[in-house]
């Protein structure tokens, strides 16, 4: 039989957003992909960002914590698919995101209400 | 002199299952680039997490989708049952893989014939769709339901299936195999549909792996990668080996899926044989406290499901990242160069699923 991989061990660490660059571009040369983008509301005005990369079955997550003034950083000049989840966290959460490489603004999704998640 | 022009396609359009759009640049009749936009059937579900308690939405979950509706059920209870350490008896998780399996057989088979009237073999369809009509007989004769089985709960099943009628599904399965054989050689043989799918689309393994795709898309590539190879439900007692093909054209897309086919009727058969006695559900105390991502093969590729719980009976977030929002910058990638006759076949190869992506 098989040798089973362990599935879900979440692995998350905590940074600051002005080094989520740093932190991004270390993983994209250890040869980590982006897997997912996820915004969760944590406060009236706050929010958590969870990015979590994979490297063969391992995951890996990185995760800031800002408020909804804040402009957080694109990571697309390192992970150039990642406009997609910029753009979704920007249409449902109302996040602002500086230097996406494809800025739908606003018309990615397409909901009656304007950052419903928000 | 070539002309540049702007052609905006779908998001209604005869070969599009599912409203998508994309905004075409074309040189002639050659794209040039493609920009995809989406949010025609966006629903929110995921912030149905404030009005449902986290048990109400494993029927959320299911409605994500159509066609992948159990596996959504199933990842979402995976996140939450971890999150709350709850051990799901051993012949829960065997029916959880039998089920899991079988909607991706009805879903690969679904694609065999949306593929065949996309490139205009319209009996082809019909006898594909008659096939997966079997397979959905199946498990409306285990769960009541034909799209939504509404059997998956936090905890297990919610209810057993008998020993006897697992034992008619492996006599049916070997019929289905019979089946199979006829249909499949249609595409794997014909040149007709050899001239429209081999080496169309073409996307090589560095760029799916740079891109982030997953499932077929991503296998049909050469990338040796399925979640099943974790250790989640029943998988790591089955024996199979990640579907691989090399080519990584629209013809390798297809051929992954029909070898999926196959590989999916072993495993139900493996299980079957293998299933222990028992309970198929532990009960559940408390609230969920604490977070987890939950991987899920569906039958079009990788699903995440993130749940964060804060010690209440509603979780403080739910998040899907499903496999065609994973696929979208694969597609953008292999139009470009591509004629525009091939748009439709080509968008058709990532098998793709807009309620999942928009949920």
């Amino acid at each position: 039989m098989r040798q089973p991989i362990r599935a879900g061990e979440m692995m998350i660490c905590e940074i600051d957003p002005d080094t989520l660059l740093d932190e991004v571009t270390k993983l994209k040369y250890s040869e980590w992909r982006l897997m997912q983008i996820c915004a969760t509301k944590t406060g009236e005005d706050s929010y958590e960002v969870l990015y979590t990369f994979g490297h063969g079955y391992r995951l890996r997550s990185i995760r800031l914590k800002i408020s909804g003034e804040a402009k957080l950083s694109s990571i697309t000049s390192i992970y150039p698919i990642a406009y997609l989840y910029e753009n979704e966290m920007h249409d449902l959460f109302g996040i602002e995101i500086d230097m996406i490489n494809i800025d739908f603004k606003g018309g990615l999704f397409r909901t009656g209400v304007k950052a419903p998640f928000k | 002199m070539s002309k540049i022009s702007v052609v905006p396609y779908g998001p209604q359009h005869p070969v599009l299952p599912e409203p998508v759009h994309l905004d075409l640049v074309l040189q002639d009749e050659k794209i040039v680039s493609a920009i995809p936009s989406i949010g025609f059937i966006h629903r929110g579900l995921e912030k149905l997490v404030e009005k449902r308690d986290y048990k109400e939405m494993v029927f959320v979950a299911e409605r994500i989708c159509g066609i992948c509706s159990f596996g959504h059920g199933m990842g979402y209870c995976e996140a939450v049952e971890n999150v709350m350490k709850v051990e799901v008896p051993d012949r829960a998780k065997y029916l959880r893989t039998i089920f899991q399996e079988m909607s991706r057989l009805h879903s690969h088979t679904l694609w065999l014939g949306l593929a065949a009237d996309a490139f205009g073999y319209e009996s082809l369809f019909m006898q594909t769709w008659r096939i997966r009509e079997k397979i959905l007989d199946m498990l409306e004769m285990a769960t009541g339901g034909r799209v939504i089985f509404s059997i998956v709960d936090v905890g297990g099943l919610r209810k057993d299936v008998p020993d006897e009628m697992l034992a008619e599904f492996a006599k049916r399965l070997k019929d289905l195999r019979e089946d199979y054989n006829r249909i499949t050689a249609a595409f794997l043989e014909d040149d007709a549909v050899k001239s429209r799918l081999c080496g169309v689309g073409v996307l090589t393994i560095e760029q799916a792996n740079d891109l982030g795709c997953c499932g077929p898309f991503l296998r049909a590539s050469g990338v040796r990668r399925d979640s099943r190879m974790t250790d989640y439900e029943a998988y790591a007692k089955l024996d199979f080996e990640p579907v691989v093909s090399h080519d990584g054209d629209s013809y390798a897309r297809c051929v992954v899926r029909i070898k999926e086919i196959y590989q999916s009727i072993d495993l139900i058969e493996q299980a079957i044989a293998q299933i222990p006695a028992g309970d198929v559900c532990t009960p559940v105390k408390g609230m969920p406290d604490g977070e987890y991502l939950a991987r899920v093969e569906q039958p079009r590729g990788e699903a995440l499901y993130y749940v964060k719980g804060n010690g209440t009976k509603n979780l403080e977030r739910f998040r899907v990242r499903t496999p065609t929002f994973a696929n979208i910058p694969g597609l953008v990638e292999v139009l470009k160069g591509q004629d525009f006759a091939d748009v439709g076949t080509l968008i058709l190869t990532i098998d793709p699923c807009i309620s999942c992506t928009e949920r």
